[in-house]
């Protein structure tokens, strides 16, 4: 699903350049349920708006469902993100003057699905979120932990082939994030690719594959077999 | 060419749907961003409004006398010529006449008049009595100050010829010479001492008139007054008219020339015979006209164009307020042309609603404006503006709302997702 070879990222200001991400190299398959983590500065949101296509890399190669992202003319990215990718946001990034069933809708108003029909498939996410009844309120009238529901619901909308998680249990109490994480946990259980960027532990507990980034480099990546998470060191510190 | 996608993405429901919802969603903002379009669309409604009464008020006075024509009257001579002094008196005479009909061709109509009366209380019908204006006329001079006929008939060739001792009154006189109602035609009036049968009661049709109101005057043919009041052969004011196509001032010349060479006067004193073309008149009325409408149009469009800026100021911050939402939406999957789209149709849209406001208020107002004022003064006549003022406005306003969003759509285009989405 996702194959990256040597991405390389900088940030340049007028003062300092900041090489951010340092040649990485990483697969994901269809399917796999994926945490990556990291001190600050570490690179991971970098890496994650990466594969969102919400930022560019300077060099190496992103193949997304066999398709080389590069170069794209911003009307290709946005195809992209609206068909492939569903993205949830530590701060939920909900329009806060669109109730929930007209937030959940959004992404299918850019692929032209006339409002009956969005409306329609929107309340049927939110249903199975458990947010029916709250189909009609405004953000600002819902909890964190529903309003991050939400936002999955949304990112869920257009079929994605991809869940990307920036931090999504975040800005939520440890009841809410176990919540959160079982929506997410059963929809990679349908099989959908989900990758999540976190701190917490235990929120990367609950995913199959845990990457490890410092310094913008691959450091470590663990992968859970009969439920325990053994950690495989790269050969070259950034390669697995 | 409006390619199919595009055609549906206008037309589509959902679109303005997504507007209106934006715009609504802070309705004290959008008002006041679209303040300044509306009072720039009710000033320009409410000036080019005023502007067509004027013209209109102007021109229901001049309504009714001939646009062209010219006249003579004499003055002191300001050069010696041929023996003569300067400072000559002179007149014009009935010799004139035929000179002038025959060598100017262009010449369409012409009337000598004989100005008299306004001495107290000098038209009398039994025991009632008025002060008012006599004026002595030919048939065509009615061709050049149209009046219409109350009662009776204006003066004819035959009137001249047998010098009769007719008369035209004019509507006031009749007023108060006669019972409201009584037929006027046949009955004796006195004028300056002699007696005349009233043959007619006119009303003006213009609020231009020659030697007093048509309402406050009693016309007498020429023939009759130069000889009843012993005027001899001499004439006080001549009128003419060119031919159609033919410009008044080559008639103006012809005669000018004529009654210098009649007179013994020096072609080159300007000032020995007062003449004035009314043709010209009217074209510096209306060129006038011409340039207060540009007046209009440039103050109004300007203060148009001051409220799109403002709407463009004010759209600007909104983007930047909105850089998270624009980077949401892009993220969802909206396109540099969606977000375009949808800051352009905002400000259209505001624009338009704010400039229609603009129209329908000031049409309002202009309407009961022009209530107010038909009962009174007729130099301000129906104020309002074209169907073509209203069409040619509305294109304005969207040229102005999309003037005024693009600014504001090119700076939401450049928000880049990842940095708004991440901005707090």
């Amino acid at each position: 699903m996702i194959h990256i070879r040597q991405l390389h990222k900088s940030y340049h200001t007028e003062a300092l350049s900041l090489h951010v991400l340092k040649g990485i190299d990483l697969s994901i398959e269809a399917g796999e349920y994926v945490s990556i983590m990291g001190a600050s500065g570490s690179g991971k949101s970098t890496l994650l708006n990466i594969l969102g296509i919400l930022d560019t890399y300077d060099a190496g190669e992103y193949h997304l469902n066999g398709s080389l992202i590069r170069n794209l003319s911003e009307k290709q990215a946005a195809r992209y993100r609206n068909e492939m990718i569903g993205f949830v946001f530590q701060s939920f990034n909900l329009i806060n003057f669109k109730n929930a069933l007209e937030n959940v809708a959004l992404p299918l108003y850019y692929k032209k699905v006339s409002r009956k029909k969005r409306n329609i498939i929107a309340m049927e996410h939110l249903d199975r979120m458990g947010l029916k009844e709250w189909a009609h309120h405004m953000p600002n009238e819902l909890s964190g932990g529903q309003k991050q529901r939400v936002a999955i619901a949304r990112a869920m909308i257009s079929n994605p082939k991809v869940i990307l998680a920036d931090e999504p249990t975040g800005a939520l109490d440890s009841k809410t994030t176990e919540e959160v994480m079982e929506v997410l946990t059963g929809l990679n259980g349908e099989g959908i690719t989900t990758i999540i960027v976190t701190h917490e532990k235990s929120v990367a507990d609950a995913t199959n594959r845990i990457i490890h980034l410092r310094d913008g480099m691959i450091e470590t990546e663990t992968r859970k077999n009969n439920g325990i998470h053994e950690t495989f060191l790269s050969p070259n510190n950034s390669t697995l | 060419m409006l390619t199919a996608e595009r055609y549906n993405n206008m037309f589509d429901t959902d679109r303005w749907q997504e507007i209106w919802i934006t715009i609504t969603h802070n309705k004290s903002r959008s008002v006041l961003t679209a303040f300044g379009v509306f009072w720039g669309m009710l000033m320009l409604v409410l000036m080019v409004g005023a502007g067509n009464a004027l013209e209109k008020g102007i021109g229901s006075q001049i309504e009714g006398f001939a646009t062209n024509s010219c006249f003579f009257a004499t003055e002191r001579t300001t050069l010696p010529y041929k023996g003569f002094q300067k400072g000559r008196r002179w007149d014009m005479t009935n010799s004139d006449l035929p000179v002038i009909r025959e060598k100017v061709q262009e010449l369409q109509y012409i009337s000598p008049v004989l100005f008299g009366g306004g001495n107290d209380r000098n038209v009398v019908r039994r025991e009632k009595s008025g002060s008012y204006q006599i004026k002595g006329c030919y048939p065509e001079y009615d061709l050049i100050e149209k009046s219409k006929m109350i009662y009776g008939r204006y003066l004819n060739d035959i009137d001249i010829t047998e010098k009769r001792k007719v008369c035209i009154i004019g509507e006031r006189i009749y007023e108060v010479l006669f019972q409201r109602g009584e037929d006027p035609t046949g009955q004796q009036v006195r004028v300056n001492g002699i007696y005349f049968q009233v043959i007619g009661v006119a009303r003006s049709t213009s609020g231009v008139s020659i030697g007093g109101q048509t309402a406050e005057t009693v016309v007498l043919p020429f023939s009759t007054m130069q000889q009843a009041f012993n005027q001899g052969n001499i004439i006080h004011f001549m009128a003419a008219t060119a031919k159609a196509g033919v410009p008044v001032k080559v008639v103006q010349n012809k005669i000018l020339e004529i009654l210098k060479q009649q007179h013994q006067i020096a072609p080159d004193d300007k000032e020995a015979v007062f003449t004035m073309n009314i043709e010209e008149q009217f074209k510096m009325f209306n060129n006038l006209g011409i340039g207060i409408a540009v007046l209009i149009w440039i103050v109004g469009l300007g203060t148009l164009f001051a409220g799109a800026i403002g709407v463009s100021n004010i759209m600007l911050v909104t983007v930047r307020e909105r850089t998270r939402e624009i980077g949401i939406r892009r993220a969802l999957g909206a396109t540099p042309r969606n977000i375009i789209g949808q800051i352009l149709s905002e400000s259209i849209v505001l624009t338009l609603l704010a400039g229609l406001a603009g129209i329908v208020i000031g049409v309002g107002l202009l309407r009961a404006t022009g209530i107010v004022l038909s009962q009174g003064d007729q130099f301000f006549k129906d104020p309002q503006i074209s169907f073509g003022m209203a069409v040619a406005s509305l294109i304005i306003l969207v040229i102005i709302g999309a003037f005024a969003g693009y600014l504001p759509a090119q700076r939401a285009m450049l928000i880049k997702p990842v940095e708004a989405i991440s901005e707090e």
